[in-house]
């Protein structure tokens, strides 16, 4: 059952002259095997960078999973592709091979092809522990092992997970032949679980052509190591145990998280024992994550130029803006968050006061510092007991609530990661999120069993109604640990939160020790903190913050995922039992209170009497209309009132008050004010197709991407190695995606987002100017409008689209408006190119506020092309 | 010190703005067309009647010039192949023969951005390359032939310039035949006249071609190249732009609907266009041109106009401008208030 080694057929993609047929010697049995490859050769004529890649791939698939690769090597560099021994177009030696075979095949086809130079391996699937066996016995001990990239594979069997449920399917014996051999399912499947075209995917199968060409397909699933006495074991577990030894090496793990067979588990089994690698995950790719998203070849290019060719940033950062430097590590450690509730707790005349104030059935509930401090390390002491580390990562599904405060400050207390989501998102949003936050533990309301049983985690599930017991059986036993030595490395992470996925996919950040204390010194620099305040957090993040900052909080009655079921009479009541003094809501938030309490009502006289403790007012989340700020400066004339701008990555980053918004013109972007004490803003102006440039400048007048440089920003996106680099291109710095400018005394003003920038022939225009010069003419109609831009990159034409105000939905067709309204938008906005009607407004689901202009885009674009 | 050049097709809208243009810019002109151009001043213009297809004529027409501006041509959807080729494609190679043999050192071809439209929607396009095979209607193959004719040669140093959709006061073509189709009750736009579509002022289209002339002249001046682009540095605007095919027009681009309602209240009507489907449309211009062009009446639909009602034609004009170094001094909208005011003094 042998058959030559071939060489391909003219397939897509590929370049007849990258293949070669290799010899090597079968240790075996001494005979000549031969082996196909793509090889590039060193690519261009620039002095060689003395790396190769050397790409191995896994069952089904060949070399040609690595076309793209290729074709995108950057000069200097030499990529090879091998097909495996009997796989693809290397020869079939008609007897099965096992893993400690490949690995020596490797070894001789790096010799056959003398390969000089330090290797990068690429591996996918049962290819990488091919790829790293022989990493760790070969080119690492040479000192010529220059990097790893993983896709979507395997070195070891999770110990609490069953075997993948596929292929244990596809090994049994009697569905092996017939799957993998006889037929070709197994070889259609692979492809058909991921986006590939049917010339790609009939490629893929070229070399696969007969029953008796398939054979090795099912010798490779039956080598699959499931049981404990499978001859490949004891090779998989000295694979396994020999990624210790490779911690040094630069590593990137690329995976597809929609894949059935190497699934979140497995990346994590990875991330484990490669805890230095850095990791890119696609929600939306699968299996062959390469084919699924062709994009991430440019980036793992990108990654290896950076971290193994040249180690040294392209970032250009302005002269102005580059004298503060990263000197968090000479600074006095920070604090530990827990230390201010610890304080409390221990101050005489404080300890009794209530910390925490919630709502129960039949009025209030409150936690006093001293009781909150002893559950939370009492409850440090029960999560140690159940397993939990300092390190380990746990993910928090409790909704705002003294648990809540009382769990988290005791994980922070335990030096563990806290892993927290926005209930607003919806249920599988929310798995996927946190299938790829690496999670150990879990503590969750029962509730969210159907979530945490879909997320499945190696660890402990601690219930909340076990909270109270695991307390108990504290006893005396008490987690002491505010001192900071619990926490070993002040830029290990304490939290990871998830961006809301309102402008884009839910993004994990992560925050270190260091900045989320400087998050805490901000905020009280900020807005002048002083141990008399009370916060009022209608908005759910804010209810973590109180022991944070050092100030008690309450919270009102409220569905926290849902601000618009905040009410004027649950409001009031919450800020007269606590006195509560400022208050952080979001606009929708806002929104409903005052509907609740109309001017003139005896419900406003209410609200404004029961609200008379309040002096600050923080609106936050979403964009802020002047018709609200008038509407709450209207309610509350002696508030002061605030809107911060920030996001997830920086919170808060600047600020203004309404006054000065009131007073500053409503054109030229939403002003946001100033930054706040500790923060940089610089711009990096807009080319003429609309990219932002390398360097940041903080001159005023100029549109561009505004990059953010605070002590209190995030650490890094976790698991997103790409978009953090496209984040962090200058170093310190935080690209926001947001466009805007800085105007002569400072102020930011925010003119959308970067991917709705209008790149006109005139140069690039920001679609909330053009939407602000409408706001005063259509606001009596009712009318809301949005500014998009149609055509080509550098050429593109202003199109207004115009809806009723309070019309939400994404079900809507476009069409050409009334002349009249026409004639007035143009009044407005001479350079409106077309101006568009749409029943309703695609928004975001999270805030109802922020208006899908990618979709609208789209819809305009094609009406406006007419018949295609 | 001033020069002469020859403007063929001097008559008409464009042509008059062409004369007035290039006046402005001190040259001399000769206008060659069949009837008077209308701005003979005994002076610095001056006419020579005669036609295009004939060689003499044009050979007498070109003599003391440096420069050509060839714009005459057979237009509209009447007419025989024949008719057009004549005119558009032997008329061109008679011109530009007289111009190679008179030494002259600019050729400005009036084109037609219908010579690279092959009824697909152009959306923010470039000016692509004339194509006579996909070219619809004689009008828009003559025109593709007659353009590689002029761009093909490097004898004399040549530009193809081609405004799209040329209107202005007092035209009788493009708004003449709007405005007595909307009295009609006859005017109509395709799916709702959402397509995306920009037209040319006519004193644009004029500073345009006349900024081509100047530009075209003085690179030839600049160097003693023969102003075929083979190199492409940029020390001055004006070269690379030898060879070249622009396309001009307003770069304002708006739906259809909207240009034509905004025409039909400016000739002082109170009528929105009808909106129709496309494919009757498309089936009625196929029989109309099946039944009445043969006859030499001129069909009220054809297929060309209903595929050009339908679908998007825009352009990126950053190239055009930065070559011409020419800005378009008249808006939409105050093009539309001069219309009004025209239609008002009537």
């Amino acid at each position: 059952m042998s058959a030559p080694a071939r060489t391909p057929p003219p397939l897509p993609g590929l370049q007849p002259d990258w293949s070669r047929v290799v010899f090597i010697e079968d240790a075996s049995s001494g005979s000549s095997i031969g082996v196909h490859v793509l090889d590039s050769g060193i690519v261009g004529n620039e002095p060689a960078a003395d790396i190769t890649v050397l790409c191995v791939h896994g069952n089904p698939t060949w070399s040609y999973l690595w076309r793209e690769v290729i074709a995108q090597a950057p000069s200097g560099v030499r990529v090879v592709a091998i097909d495996q021994v009997g796989m693809g177009f290397s020869a079939r030696t008609g007897r099965m091979r096992r893993l400690d075979e490949r690995i020596e095949d490797l070894q001789a086809i790096v010799e056959a092809l003398d390969i000089t130079g330090r290797i990068v391996v690429l591996a996918h699937d049962w290819g990488g522990p091919v790829a790293l066996g022989w990493a760790s016995t070969y080119a690492a001990p040479a000192g010529k092992l220059a990097g790893i990239v993983l896709t979507n594979t395997a070195v070891h069997q999770p110990d609490h997970s069953a075997a993948p449920r596929l292929i244990a399917l596809a090994r049994s014996r009697a569905l092996r032949e017939n799957v993998c051999a006889r037929t070709t399912t197994f070889l259609r499947g692979t492809t058909a679980i991921s986006r590939v075209d049917r010339p790609t995917a009939r490629a893929f199968r070229a070399p696969y052509g007969s029953a008796r060409l398939r054979a090795p397909i099912a010798d490779f699933v039956a080598d699959i190591p499931l049981e404990d006495d499978h001859p490949s074991m004891p090779t998989l577990r000295r694979v396994a145990a020999g990624l210790s030894e490779l911690a040094d090496v630069p590593t990137l793990l690329v995976w597809g998280m929609r894949d059935p067979v190497f699934s979140s588990r497995y990346l994590d089994d990875l991330r484990r024992r490669l805890p230095h690698a850095h990791v890119q995950q696609y929600a939306d790719a699968g299996h062959l994550v390469l084919e699924d998203r062709p994009d991430a070849i440019a980036e793992i290019w990108g990654w290896i130029a950076d971290s193994i060719i040249d180690t040294h940033s392209d970032g250009a950062t302005d002269d102005a803006t580059d004298d503060a430097t990263d000197d968090a590590t000479d600074a006095q450690p920070p604090l530990h968050p827990a230390s201010r509730l610890h304080e409390r707790a221990n101050t005489p005349g404080q300890a009794d006061a209530p910390a925490i104030t919630t709502p129960k059935t039949d009025g209030w509930q409150t936690v006093s510092w001293a009781l909150l401090d002893d559950r939370a390390r009492a409850l440090a002491a029960g999560f140690r007991r159940q397993g939990i580390a300092p390190g380990d990562r746990v993910a928090v599904l409790v909704p705002p609530s003294a648990d809540l405060l009382a769990v988290v400050y005791g994980l922070w207390q335990l030096g563990a990661t806290v892993v927290v989501i926005d209930a607003a998102h919806r249920p599988p949003a929310m798995v996927r999120a946190l299938r790829g936050a690496r999670l150990d533990h879990i503590v969750a309301i029962r509730r969210a069993a159907p979530i945490v049983a879909a997320v499945r985690v190696p660890g402990v599930v601690i219930w909340r109604d076990r909270l109270a017991q695991l307390a108990r059986e504290s006893g005396d036993d008490r987690e002491a640990g505010i001192a900071w030595e619990q926490v070993s490395d002040p830029d290990a992470d304490a939290v990871i939160v998830f961006t809301s996925g309102a402008t884009g996919a839910a993004k994990p950040v992560a925050y270190s020790w260091a900045r989320l204390a400087a998050t805490a010194e901000v905020l009280r620099a900020a807005y002048d903190f002083e141990a008399s305040d009370v916060l009022v957090a209608a908005f759910a993040p804010w209810s973590v913050m109180g022991p944070l900052v050092g100030l008690p909080s309450v919270i009102p009655q409220m569905d926290a995922s849902r601000p618009g079921t905040l009410t004027a009479d649950a409001l009031g009541s919450a800020v007269a039992q606590a006195g509560g003094t400022v208050m952080w809501a979001s606009p929708a938030a806002v929104r409903s209170v005052l509907a609740s309490a109309p001017e003139g009502s005896a419900e406003r006289v209410e609200l404004r009497e029961r609200t008379r403790s309040l002096r600050l007012l923080l609106i936050a989340g979403a964009p802020v209309s002047r018709a609200l700020i008038g509407e709450v400066t209207a309610c509350w004339p002696d508030v002061d009132v605030r809107t911060p701008y920030g996001m997830t990555e920086v919170l808060p980053a600047t600020d203004v008050r309404a006054a000065e918004i009131v007073a500053a013109e409503a054109r030229g972007g939403v002003l946001v004010g100033r930054p706040l004490p500790g923060v940089e803003i610089a711009i990096a102006a807009l080319d003429e197709r609309g990219e932002p440039g390398a360097r940041l400048s903080a001159d005023p007048g100029i549109l561009g991407e505004v990059a953010l440089r605070a002590q209190h920003g995030k650490s890094r996106y976790d698991a997103r190695a790409f978009t953090e680099r496209h984040a962090s291109r200058n170093p310190g710095w935080h690209r926001t995606g947001d466009v805007g400018r800085l105007d002569d005394q400072g102020r930011l003003r925010i003119e959308g987002r970067l991917a709705h920038v209008i790149t006109t022939a005139d140069g690039p225009l920001g679609p909330v100017s053009i939407e602000q010069a409408l706001d005063e003419v259509l606001v009596d109609d009712g009318l809301q409008a949005a500014a998009v831009g149609v055509g080509p990159s550098g050429a593109q034409v202003v199109v207004v689209v115009l809806a009723p105000a309070t019309a939400k939905g994404r079900r809507s067709r476009l069409r050409l408006a009334a002349p009249e309204l026409v004639e007035r938008v143009r009044a407005s906005v001479p350079i409106a190119a077309a101006v568009l009607w749409r029943d309703a407004m695609p928004v975001d689901i999270r805030h109802g506020a922020k208006v899908d202009r990618g979709q609208l885009a789209q819809e305009a674009d094609r009406l406006l092309a007419g018949r295609t | 010190m001033s020069e002469r050049v020859l403007i063929t097709g001097g008559r008409g809208l464009l042509g008059n703005a062409v004369i007035d243009d290039v006046r402005s810019r001190g040259w001399l002109v000769t206008a060659l067309q069949r009837s008077a151009s209308g701005k003979a001043d005994g002076e610095r213009v001056r006419d020579h009647r005669g036609d295009v297809t004939d060689a003499r004529t044009v050979e007498e027409a070109m003599d003391g010039c440096t420069a050509v501006v060839h714009l005459a041509a057979r237009v509209g959807i009447e007419g025989t192949w024949r008719d057009f080729e004549s005119v558009n494609v032997e008329g061109t190679r008679i011109v530009l023969e007289a111009a190679r043999r008179r030494g002259v050192r600019a050729f400005v071809q009036v084109s037609s951005p219908s010579v690279a439209h092959a009824g697909k929607p152009l959306v923010g396009a470039e000016a692509g390359v004339a194509d006579p095979t996909s070219a619809r209607g004689h009008y828009s193959r003559s025109k593709a032939m007659a353009e590689l004719l002029v761009l093909g040669q490097d004898d004399v140093p040549a530009v193809a310039v081609r405004p799209h959709l040329v209107w202005g006061p007092g035209d009788t073509q493009l708004i003449g035949r709007i405005v007595a189709r909307a009295r009609a009750g006859r005017l109509f736009v395709i799916d709702g006249g959402t397509a995306l579509i920009d037209t040319t002022y006519v004193d644009n289209a004029g500073a345009a071609i006349g900024a081509a002339l100047d530009r075209l002249r003085s690179s030839d001046t600049g160097s003693s190249d023969t102003g075929s682009s083979d190199t492409d540095s940029s020390d001055t605007g004006s070269v690379g732009l030898g060879g070249r095919a622009l396309v001009i027009s307003n770069g304002e681009p708006r739906p259809v609907r909207d240009i034509l309602t905004a025409i039909v209240r400016a000739a002082g009507l109170q009528i929105s266009p009808r909106s129709i489907p496309f494919a009757p449309a498309f089936a009625a211009g196929a029989a109309a041109e099946t039944l009445l062009a043969r006859r030499g009446v001129e069909p009220p639909v054809t297929r060309f106009l209903v595929e050009q009602l339908a679908t998007a034609h825009w352009f990126d004009q950053r190239e055009t401008r930065r070559l011409l170094d020419w800005q378009p001094e008249v808006g939409l909208d105050e093009g539309m208030r001069r219309l009004a005011d025209w239609y008002a003094q009537q």
